[in-house]
């Protein structure tokens, strides 16, 4: 998973200055990356359905929600290039940077599989993004409280849309309760990595920049619990979780979001149209 | 384009009920009934009928009408109606139903001369 073995920065540690560095940047950089990073690759992920959803209003949902995560990258991400003051944009952070440079979480590069499954997906990261962004509403960095005070009205959208889907998939057929509950169990272990601090997300809440994800936890499972109780699909108890994504350390299905994503910009670098 | 969709039991059971009792016919295209969908463009103006689309239930209906009829800024406020709640007028009887008012000049405010000491109205 790892692949070759390069030399590089070790991923956190402190540098010399004592500020917390990861990936050789700093840590504040690194939390709106990751916050970027979930955007764009849940964007690509969702446009993915684009003239393939299960109806022609559905097929238009998905790809407005897909458009706003899109949105909420590019804010992100010029953000991060801003602060890192290298001089890379937002394009250049989107198609210049290998996989163990992203830092999205292992749920959203997972594949869309039925429509279950992307239910499934949305419904574990809107929960997440609604409680993140409300609280980065009032982050010290006042660019990342600015884009989270917008990003927080798109999420509530997404997680009333999500929910509503998880619902009628959930208590609707035999089939698609069955659906549905393969599809929680399925991306279940993918749940806990929102909430896994590390140096970054506590050297960001120290600064007042970020908040400490642990505290974003039980606003989060008193909402799922809600959605699943509504839904008649049981909360799953396999304890068995996944983390690495924001460590740059992914599943084998990155590599193919990103050869698609950023396939024309290897190619052709630079291109404009 | 092929997904990895996991087989689960009852799929055979939905393909022979889907071809049974889903086929395609006007007004149910699978995906549940028409609605009727109407946009308000600003405050102080009327909902006005933007268009129809299909949806299983009512709340269905207002996410998609407002994803695929507001998601240009076109609205504040939307309804959606079911389309079985709408009683229409049978075009074959436009004739009766309308024309005669195009007959009738006298039924607009502009077909008077207003006296010049009147001023506005």
């Amino acid at each position: 998973m790892t692949g070759p073995e390069q030399s590089r920065v070790p991923f956190v540690a402190a540098s010399p200055q004592g500020m917390v560095v990861a990936g050789g940047l700093p840590a504040h950089v690194v939390y709106v990356l990751r916050l970027g990073d979930d955007n764009l690759v849940m964007a690509q992920r969702l446009g993915e359905w684009i003239s393939r959803g299960p109806d022609l209003e559905e097929d238009i949902a998905l790809a407005n929600v897909a458009l706003d995560h899109l949105g909420q990258a590019r804010a992100l991400l010029a953000h991060a290039g801003a602060l890192e003051g290298m001089g890379r944009t937002e394009d250049d952070l989107a198609m210049g940077r290998a996989e163990r440079d992203v830092h999205n979480l292992l749920l959203v590069e997972q594949p869309n599989g039925d429509f279950a499954h992307t239910v499934a997906r949305a419904l574990f990261l809107d929960a997440y993004q609604v409680e993140l962004w409300r609280v980065l509403s009032g982050s010290g960095d006042a660019t990342l409280g600015g884009i989270a005070a917008k990003a927080l009205k798109e999420a509530r959208y997404h997680l009333r849309h999500s929910s509503a889907w998880a619902v009628r998939l959930g208590d609707g057929t035999a089939l698609s309760h069955a659906r549905m509950q393969a599809a929680v169990d399925d991306l279940w272990r993918f749940t806990f990595e929102p909430f896994a601090a590390d140096a970054v997300d506590l050297a960001a809440a120290a600064s007042g920049v970020g908040v400490d994800p642990e505290v974003l936890r039980a606003p989060w499972d008193a909402r799922i619990d809600a959605v699943l109780t509504e839904a008649t699909l049981e909360r799953p108890s396999d304890p068995y979780q996944r983390t690495g994504g924001r460590q740059g350390f992914h599943t084998e299905h990155l590599g193919h979001v990103l050869t698609e994503l950023q396939w024309m910009q290897r190619t052709f670098p630079g291109l404009h149209w | 384009m092929s997904y990895d969709v996991p087989r689960m039991a009852g799929d055979a059971a939905w393909t022979e009920h889907d071809a049974d009792d889903h086929a395609r016919r006007p007004g149910d295209e699978g995906s549940g009934p028409m609605w009727e969908v109407f946009v308000r463009q600003r405050r102080g103006m009327s909902h006005v009928h933007a268009g129809s689309l299909h949806a299983p239930d009512a709340e269905t209906a207002l996410l998609n009408a407002r994803d695929v009829y507001t998601r240009r800024s076109e609205g504040v406020s939307v309804w959606v109606v079911p389309s079985s709640a709408v009683t229409a007028s049978d075009p074959d009887n436009a004739a009766s139903m309308f024309e005669p008012f195009a007959e009738q000049p006298y039924r607009h405010a502009t077909y008077y001369d207003i006296p010049d000491e009147v001023g506005h109205m």
